[in-house]
């Protein structure tokens, strides 16, 4: 398979030319509403993320701890839809054409509508690529084929108890970058990682480093002392979802704090990705 | 049929939607149940149990007076309501706890709608001494505090799952969740014939001896086969067990009922076959009732045991192939039912059940006097006894 060259992978090589590990950021789309999350999203690039993944809700998310469960419910309540998420995506790339946007969601929001309905909308509002946590390589096929025609970038996740031979496969229909799970468990902050966490990133990179593409550890990160032990262990990324998700809870009555807050953060977290060897 | 050639397909439908995380843990339970499927000696420690303790085989019983009562086919009752639990949900329990002890497994979890799934999960864990730990909606946990009770005792942890609808759909993501971060010790018991691959086929081989047993009693009192088998459907293990083995004989009719609610033109029913479309939700491809955008709705119904916004893929794929049937029955039709039944035979069944009931109730003319019919009674009603006496109070029904 040919690969064209996508926003995501051209980022990762970017950063690394800069000697720079990629700093992701995941934002539930209409949470607490859609024009705040926008802002949340315009403000988390101005202070350094490098590329977005937006959550667009979903009713069961299997994959998801607490917090992004219940931001979820909260934007279902006010009727956000798929469309919604999409068309804020298109007014964010208006804006920061250069920052690219990975669409993060459950596969029935992608396959229940028929002829690739989703993802074509998707690539007209500039979305760059999917994650798809509940989608698994042997189901793939015509998503695969779909997003190739369409340039979208892949992402697969890998686990801790994935074995080589998947990983292989996982690594290789990943145009993007692979998503390293970094425990046994869902989304949301970890009060400590295990060692097995930063064994399992360093084998991981084996075989993704082999291949040539980026690795990026996302589940449970929540301080730069986290990021850096991920950094630490040879991640080219890090992904932020749940503790951003949380600022964002905590300060849903004051909207000017709730993005001060958001920026001290990413700043810290970018000081991490920035410092590397 | 050209349709098996994937394990785990039926048609488009089934698969295995679900986190990598959970995909090592599937293929060892794959590989493990495609082993002892094949292993004599646990197909003997399986058949002892369901024996022994289940109280297998269940009764067919030409229901004489129900027979009399609505003039049409002979009507043969499956007795899984006799079976030790009250329900068909043991067949599956004892099968996989046995299989979770071979893989040295230490830990089950299970989901449970009313409580069924989950009294059965932990009498078979009680049998095999494992640890369970049982999800059930905070919503169910409250309207079947008796259930939980019952688990309770027989030494299982009930969570009340809070989040989402707070019922069976909620449970099970819940568990799914568990699941997902034990998955090294853990077995899922899954309740029916839904989820990733291999549960909806391997569920189904543990329910199938309704079916087998069907086949060889109805062969003694009518030398043939039946004319129809007709089960209830929410998830659909007892009705995939009823059905399966007649999918190869084109002339037994196979009817699935799904739970119609307050009237499927309303918000509140379960009627996935009629009401829903293809998606992908609880890690298999099928029919669930959703929105335009593919958020998955809530379903309902006065059965709990049917109040699920999915149905087990081969449902699926047999009613795109037409080879099975999913007619649907109200709330208030299956009431009759169960009320029907007890009157004429003595036999109080589960709501789930009387939706079967119901069905040739409703029915009885579009079937031949010679016909020979059986309806599958896939637990008893003892549960629903409050749920019954309060409808009657609210409606002055009788």
């Amino acid at each position: 398979m040919k690969e064209k060259i996508n926003k995501v992978i051209s980022k990762f090589s970017d950063l690394r030319k800069n000697n720079e590990k990629a700093l992701i950021t995941y934002v539930v789309a209409g949470y607490p509403d859609i024009d705040t999350s926008r802002l949340i999203i315009e403000n988390l690039i101005e202070h350094g993320a490098d590329i977005v993944e937006v959550g667009i809700p979903f009713s069961d998310p299997m994959a998801d701890g607490p917090i992004i469960q219940k931001a979820f419910a909260h934007a279902l309540e006010k009727n956000v839809t798929p469309d919604d998420c999409l068309k804020m995506i298109n007014l964010i790339k208006s804006k920061y054409s250069q920052v690219p946007i990975l669409v993060m969601t459950y596969s029935n929001i992608i396959f229940s509508r028929k002829d690739a309905k989703f993802l074509k909308t998707a690539v007209s509002c500039g979305v760059d690529g999917l994650i798809v946590p509940d989608l698994t390589f042997e189901e793939a096929e015509n998503y695969l084929k779909v997003a190739e025609d369409l340039n979208l970038a892949t992402v697969f996740l890998a686990a801790p108890n994935t074995d080589s031979k998947r990983l292989a496969k996982i690594t290789s229909i990943s145009t993007g970058f692979v998503y390293m799970v970094s425990v046994y468990g869902i989304t949301g902050s970890r009060n400590q990682f295990e060692k097995y966490t930063f064994d399992s990133i360093r084998r991981t990179l084996t075989t993704t480093s082999k291949l040539g593409k980026p690795l990026a550890v996302g589940f449970g990160i929540s301080s730069a002392q986290d990021a850096a032990k991920m950094i630490e262990a040879g991640a080219d990324g890090i992904i932020i979802g749940s503790s951003l998700t949380k600022i964002v809870s905590d300060f849903s009555d004051d909207k000017s704090q709730m993005l001060k807050s958001l920026g001290a953060f990413i700043e810290q977290m970018k000081r991490v990705c920035k410092i590397t060897n | 049929m050209k349709t098996k050639s994937v394990p785990g397909k039926f048609g488009i439908y089934g698969g295995r939607y679900v986190p990598e995380t959970l995909v090592p843990a599937l293929e060892e339970l794959e590989k493990s149940y495609m082993k002892l499927k094949k292993d004599k000696n646990f197909q003997k420690e399986l058949s002892y149990l369901l024996k022994n303790f289940a109280g297998r085989p269940t009764e067919l019983y030409f229901a004489a007076n129900f027979t009399k009562k609505l003039n049409g086919p002979k009507i043969f009752l499956k007795r899984e309501d006799l079976l030790h639990s009250g329900a068909h949900k043991i067949n599956n329990t004892l099968g996989q706890a046995l299989i979770a002890v071979k893989m040295g497994k230490t830990r089950i979890i299970a989901e449970t709608g009313a409580g069924q799934h989950g009294v059965a999960t932990a009498i078979a864990c009680a049998v095999f001494g494992l640890k369970s730990e049982i999800y059930m909606g905070a919503k169910d946990v409250e309207r079947q505090q008796l259930n939980v009770f019952r688990m309770e005792i027989m030494n299982s942890v009930v969570h009340a799952v809070e989040s989402g609808s707070k019922t069976l759909k909620d449970a099970i993501n819940e568990a799914l969740r568990d699941w997902i971060a034990n998955v090294n010790d853990t077995h899922y018991l899954i309740g029916s014939v839904m989820g990733p691959h291999p549960f909806p086929t391997m569920v189904r081989d543990f329910q199938s001896v309704i079916g087998k047993e069907i086949k060889k009693q109805m062969y003694v009192l009518t030398k043939g086969l039946p004319d129809a088998v007709i089960a209830c459907v929410g998830g659909g293990s007892n009705a995939i067990g009823t059905f399966h083995p007649f999918i190869e004989y084109k002339d037994v009719k196979l009817i699935g009922v799904e739970a119609g609610g307050k009237g499927v033109n309303t918000e509140y029913h379960a009627a996935t076959i009629s009401k829903g479309r293809t998606g992908i939700f609880h890690g298999m491809q099928s029919y669930f009732l959703q929105d335009n955008n593919g958020q998955i709705r809530e379903a309902h119904s006065i059965s709990a045991g049917l109040d699920y916004p999915g149905i087990g893929p081969e449902h699926a794929h047999l009613h795109d192939t037409k080879r099975a049937f999913y007619p649907r029955v109200t709330d208030k039709e299956a009431i009759k039912g169960f009320l029907e039944l007890s009157k004429t035979e003595g036999i109080i069944p589960a709501l789930e059940s009387s939706h079967a009931i119901a069905y040739l109730m409703k029915n009885a003319n579009d079937f031949k006097k010679d016909d020979n019919v059986v309806i599958t009674v896939s637990g008893r009603g003892d549960k629903d006894l409050q749920i019954i006496q309060k409808f009657i109070k609210e409606t002055s029904f009788s």
